[in-house]
């Protein structure tokens, strides 16, 4: 018996039967402050509440109008907006720590709720007849959402799970909701399958990491009183990489992309923009949320390892993208690519590096939900517009559709006054102000090669002329003013930078 | 580490025996194959098809909806034996919980997974 407690205890860091009492004197405590706990979690509950107002709204009648979902979800966005704009600067933990709203996770909660809102009003109208399911599409896409919310909001690497497994079922559900058509069929049981297969692999790095140090809180996790021993380095290194390679399956980074291509193109375009975006956002957030959580010796093994992948990541997504015809393919390998750059931001490690991660992934919402949107509102029932041919003479026939995708493809080139361009611009100089010389001439090599290919689709839409292929008539209003929104985000950050710059290095710094 | 040695020994002994006794009597044991013998079974009933065969995705969805109601299940008995002790709280979320499960069920319901035709 005794054994079995000293053993007990290497692994666990306390005796157990402190573990158990300690346990039971926080389920007292919780009782008290159940009120304070649900404030904390105000914004997911808005959301959850008006995904399954959307979800009674399409059993009464199949009939219900459209623009009452849409206004529903709206709301609840809306709502969660404001839940979080209240819980701004309060810093507070609920659940016995298990979920921190620290203003990292509110800054991470704003970029999944603008992705969210502008691919909502995307799918809207999208294809009219084959898309019965809006009010399961709007509901699923607000449950995606609060999955996000958690993993960036996450102090426990359980709940950070179960944020990841929200937001991944939902995705698997969206990518095949065009049932009746094959090629959504296939990307979502590829996407499904490997992903089950990532999900192993973080589950597996957590139990290596609870293995290490004996907990699964983020917060304590090497403080003192816990377990972590040195001569268990090695195998919080095995549990770290795990992890990664668990989350880079969700931001698409280079060994882990395989997914990616296919799901992207198989996918209606409305849930590819909001994949790309969020999943990637989401991701990162888990993943800086755990290596916030590591000893100084981890990270800085963990940051060699994120140097050659970045390398890596940005090599292949930008070389390969060049080869594509079809454009939501080539979009699909510009955000393997676009990983990449985010990463040189996390190989920076520093202030600047970390805040301009968030400066991009929020500037990456607006450019990529943009251009996949433009593909969106250019589909139709029968056909997706998104073969570099179909794009041909639109610069003539619809102007200001190609003036957007222009701005938005210049936007992820990295071009100025865009908001791509100062994205890269924080990312980069923060690399060299860490030291990290040759991975910033990588990272402008790749910038240069990426010209080609987002330069290729303006060239087709303003240099060659219609074969005369009849395009749809026009979308839905609210569809043309998600577009509007995203060009506006675009270049509203591109031309004001420095306020949300400085807002985001604050929040950085308070926990870094 | 040496009694792990010792148990390596033991796995590599045990797989090697196993493998000896298995390709010799495959390989010096009389074949007389006839078709009786090589059914599926020996004796019972005649196999009628494959197994590996299309059925409708109907038993699937029933399936799915089982497994909803089986953790509801799980749930509710440990609530159900502690409910004195638990109070209003564990009330209050367990009602949410099953009221989440209802919509879910009124779903299907409503989009035709019940109906077997």
């Amino acid at each position: 018996m005794n054994r079995i407690s000293d053993r007990y205890w290497q692994i666990t860091g306390c005796r157990s039967s402190e573990y158990f009492t300690k346990n039971q004197a926080y389920s007292m405590n919780q009782a008290g402050n159940i009120g304070a706990d649900l404030f904390v979690i105000s914004p997911e509950i808005a959301l959850a509440s008006a995904g399954f107002v959307a979800v009674i709204l399409g059993l009464l009648s199949s009939r219900v109008s459209r623009h009452v979902v849409l206004a529903v979800a709206l709301a609840g966005l809306a709502s969660c907006l404001m839940f979080a704009w209240q819980l701004w600067d309060s810093n507070t933990a609920a659940f016995g720590s298990m979920i921190k709203s620290d203003n990292f996770a509110l800054a991470f909660l704003v970029i999944f709720v603008v992705g969210a809102a502008l691919s909502i009003m995307l799918a809207f109208n999208h294809r009219e007849e084959s898309y019965l399911l809006y009010p399961e599409f709007v509901a699923i896409a607000l449950f995606a959402t609060i999955g996000m919310i958690l993993m960036a909001a996450s102090s426990n690497l359980l709940v950070l799970f179960l944020g990841l497994e929200t937001l991944s079922i939902s995705l698997y559900v969206l990518a095949g909701i065009n049932r009746t058509d094959e090629h959504s069929l296939e990307s979502a049981f590829k996407y499904f399958l490997l992903g089950a297969f990532a999900s192993a692999f973080l589950l597996y790095g957590i139990a290596l990491i609870f293995g290490a140090t004996g907990s699964l809180d983020l917060g304590a996790l090497l403080k003192s009183g816990t377990g972590f021993r040195t001569e268990n380095a090695p195998l919080l290194f095995i549990g770290s990489l795990l992890v990664v390679v668990g989350l880079g399956f969700k931001v698409a980074m280079f060994p882990f992309h395989m997914w990616a291509p296919d799901v992207y193109q198989g996918a209606p375009a409305p849930i590819a923009a909001f994949m790309s975006t969020g999943s990637k956002a989401a991701g990162f957030a888990a993943m800086l949320r755990v290596m916030f959580a590591l000893t100084d010796a981890a990270t800085s093994q963990l940051l060699q390892v994120f140097w050659v992948l970045a390398v890596l990541t940005m090599f292949f997504g930008n070389i390969t993208a060049i080869a594509q015809k079809n454009v939501k393919r080539m979009l699909a390998y510009s955000s393997i690519a676009h990983a990449g750059y985010i990463l040189v931001g996390i190989v920076a490690w520093n202030q600047v590096g970390l805040s301009s991660v968030l400066f991009y992934l929020l500037s990456y919402t607006f450019m990529n939900i943009g251009a996949f949107g433009i593909i969106a509102y250019l589909g139709s029932k029968d056909k997706e517009f998104c073969d570099f041919s179909d794009f041909k003479g639109l610069g003539h026939e619809r102007p200001w559709l190609a003036i957007a995708m222009a701005l938005f493809m210049f936007s992820l080139a990295g071009l100025p006054p865009t908001s791509g361009f100062l994205g890269k611009f924080y990312l980069f100089s923060a690399a060299v102000k860490a030291g990290h010389i040759p991975l910033v001439i990588i990272g402008v090599i790749n910038s240069m090669i990426s010209l080609y290919y987002y330069l290729g689709v303006v060239v087709v839409m303003f240099m060659k002329e219609s074969d005369g292929t009849s395009r749809p008539k026009l979308k839905a209003p609210v569809v043309a003013v998600s577009l509007a929104a995203a060009a506006i985000g675009v270049l509203g950050i591109g031309f004001f930078p420095s306020r949300l710059m400085a807002t985001l290095e604050t929040l950085i710094s308070h926990v870094l | 580490m040496n009694e792990l040695i010792a148990v390596l020994i033991m796995f590599l002994g045990t797989g090697a025996l196993v493998a000896v006794m298995l390709s010799l009597s495959n390989w010096l044991g009389p074949k007389k194959m006839n078709p009786v013998k090589s059914e599926t079974f020996e004796c019972g009933n005649i196999p009628i098809s494959v197994t590996s065969n299309r059925f409708p995705v109907k038993f699937y969805t029933v399936a799915i909806l089982f497994v909803l109601f089986d953790i509801e299940i799980v749930f509710l008995f440990p609530w159900s034996v502690v409910f004195q002790s638990l109070g209003m709280q564990a009330f209050v979320s367990m009602v949410l919980f099953i009221g989440v499960l209802v919509l879910g069920l009124a779903y299907a319901w409503r989009r035709g997974a019940l109906q077997w035709d």
